[in-house]
């Protein structure tokens, strides 16, 4: 890694916004699209190294900042650097600092894990010779069945498949992990089994995280400090202790019901509800 | 040699070579059914090339060997365009559709490197395909071919090739614009530029507008160059005439392919249309 890269926020949006145009409901089959924010103006920073989870329900626009954040949107206003480099222009160097595991486990489902991460992997320029052992061993390193390895994907739980996200995921060794709702539907001895690896791989390979989850436990075992987003607003974003004192609360869960109104498992509303 | 070039170009070899390689496991993943479409593609030529025969028993005076083979090799070219745009129209929309494309445009590589790796194995699993389509149906008509030069119609196909990327690129872009239909437009493509492309007949007996469209379509000389290569035995030299158009026809094409392609993400990546859910 360049020094530049060394002193540099890992991420810092400024001002970030960002609006699909939607037909709602309640205006009809022919009525005319209408632009909807998703997010509205989003400031934070995130340093190198830090782990920060935000906060919130489904519809709240954590998706839409991960997806911005993985040069997958383009923004309609303000901006996102990615150690130094803006998210919407310099993408391909954002690219090579950047993997993201999302709450699907999107795999050809009739491939094998091995045969996934395999072509996954020539993406990032990293040879067969390269891989003929880092795939078996970052699979083993995942708790992966070895005897599993050739089976198609569509055979395979739903907690395995996302220890086969998160296998591609760090198979690219990416200075930014951007976890969008990583252990959604797992049952909670895979949701645990995640967890623990998503600390060992910040603690072996001093990677930044980014966790975007509606799992209040989740964020504050994981993170340094919490965000809550909530119909496209960052609320606040600091450590759990200041987060509390803030909102006068004695658990996350009644600071996150202070913060928003209503409480992290149910969905926004439909005028909020965007990628 | 891979260590004397450049870091940069190296990473987009070893990522285009990653496109044919996840191409390549899911033909191997779906073998049977690349198989069952296979002889579906045999029956539908069959369909086409029995037309020979029935010109005949209707009382025409034609030559049989040489109709059978002009037909034969319009529907070899349209199944050989049909994998084409299969593979790279079909690609994109099955990314979308298992998700993938999100990790896929999200990979630090080049997207015109991303679209030619689709577009090197669609070329190379079609002339398989369309080879041995060709085979098959010769065989069971007993075809006779004693002039056939397949080296000249090899290299008309290789050049033809070039154009049809570029449209097949073009196309590429619907599924991303039109996640539901997208696909199915690609091969409204294929239809349109067959049709006017002389497929099973002379370009002479079209419409004067559609001899205009016959112009500028790489088909039009890809089928007149294989017949004239496979019935008469033209070779490379001969087939200059084809071959030019071709050359002049891809020139256009395939950068104007990656730019509508270019355009496509863009729109994609502005709307949100990346995404498959949640």
């Amino acid at each position: 890694m360049t020094q530049a890269v060394l002193n540099v926020p890992a991420i810092e949006t400024v001002d970030l916004r960002k609006e699909f145009r939607r037909r709602l409901r309640t205006d009809g089959r022919f009525a005319r699209k209408r632009p909807v924010a998703a997010l509205k103006g989003v400031t934070f920073t995130v340093r190198r190294g830090e782990c920060v989870a935000i906060l919130g329900r489904n519809g709240s626009g954590k998706s839409t900042l991960v997806r911005l954040l993985s040069t997958l949107l383009l923004g309609d206003g303000g901006s996102a650097r990615i150690f130094g480099h803006d998210a919407f222009t310099a993408t391909r160097a954002v690219r090579r600092l950047v993997n993201r595991v999302s709450v699907e486990a999107s795999f050809f489902k009739r491939m094998s894990a091995e045969e996934n991460l395999s072509y996954a992997a020539r993406f990032y320029g990293l040879t067969r010779a390269e891989t003929r052992d880092r795939i078996p061993e970052i699979l083993a390193h995942v708790g992966f069945p070895a005897e599993r390895r050739g089976e198609p994907m569509e055979n395979l739980s739903r907690g395995m498949q996302q220890k086969v996200a998160l296998a591609r995921a760090l198979l690219t060794s990416p200075v930014l992990l951007l976890l969008d709702e990583p252990t959604t539907g797992l049952d909670p001895r895979s949701k645990l089994e995640v967890q623990e690896f998503i600390e060992q791989v910040r603690a072996e390979h001093d990677a930044t995280i980014l966790l975007c989850t509606h799992d209040l436990a989740e964020a504050e075992t994981l993170a340094e400090r919490v965000g809550i987003l909530d119909g496209g607003e960052l609320l606040c974003l600091e450590p759990v202790d200041e987060l509390l004192r803030r909102y006068g609360a004695s658990t996350l869960e009644e600071a996150f019901f202070a913060a928003t109104g209503s409480r992290v498992e149910e969905d926004a509303d439909e005028r909020e509800v965007f990628a | 040699m891979a260590r004397s070039i450049s870091p940069a170009l190296r990473h987009e070899l070893v990522g285009m070579g990653g496109v044919v390689e996840r191409n390549w496991y899911l033909v191997k993943r779906y073998a049977w059914w690349e198989l069952t479409f296979f002889f579906w593609t045999v029956a539908n030529t069959l369909t086409i090339v029995f037309i020979a025969k029935g010109v005949q028993a209707s009382g025409a005076s034609v030559n049989v060997n040489r109709l059978t083979t002009v037909l034969l090799i319009g529907a070899v070219v349209w199944s050989y365009l049909g994998i084409i745009f299969e593979v790279i129209t079909e690609t994109v929309a099955w990314e979308r559709w298992e998700g993938t494309i999100e990790y896929t445009f999200m990979a630090p590589l080049s997207r015109p490197t991303h679209l030619f790796g689709m577009g090197l194995f669609a070329v190379a699993y079609g002339v398989v395909r369309a080879g041995a389509l060709f085979g098959v149906v010769a065989l069971l008509f007993a075809l006779s071919l004693p002039h056939a030069d397949f080296a000249g119609a090899l290299v008309v196909l290789a050049v033809a090739s070039i154009s049809f990327l570029g449209v097949g690129v073009m196309t590429a872009v619907l599924p991303l614009v039109s996640p539901e239909k997208g696909a199915q437009l690609g091969f409204v493509a294929q239809g349109a530029m067959l049709v006017v492309s002389g497929v099973y007949y002379p370009v002479s007996v079209l419409p004067e507008w559609m001899q205009w469209l016959a112009k500028v379509s790489p088909a039009t000389y890809a089928l007149r160059g294989i017949r004239a290569a496979i019935i008469d035995g033209a070779g490379v030299g001969s087939l200059w005439g084809d071959l030019w158009p071709l050359l002049v026809i891809g020139v256009v094409a395939v950068p104007l392919g990656l730019e509508v392609f270019r355009r496509g993400e863009i729109y994609a990546k502005r709307h949100g249309k990346l995404k498959r859910s949640g």
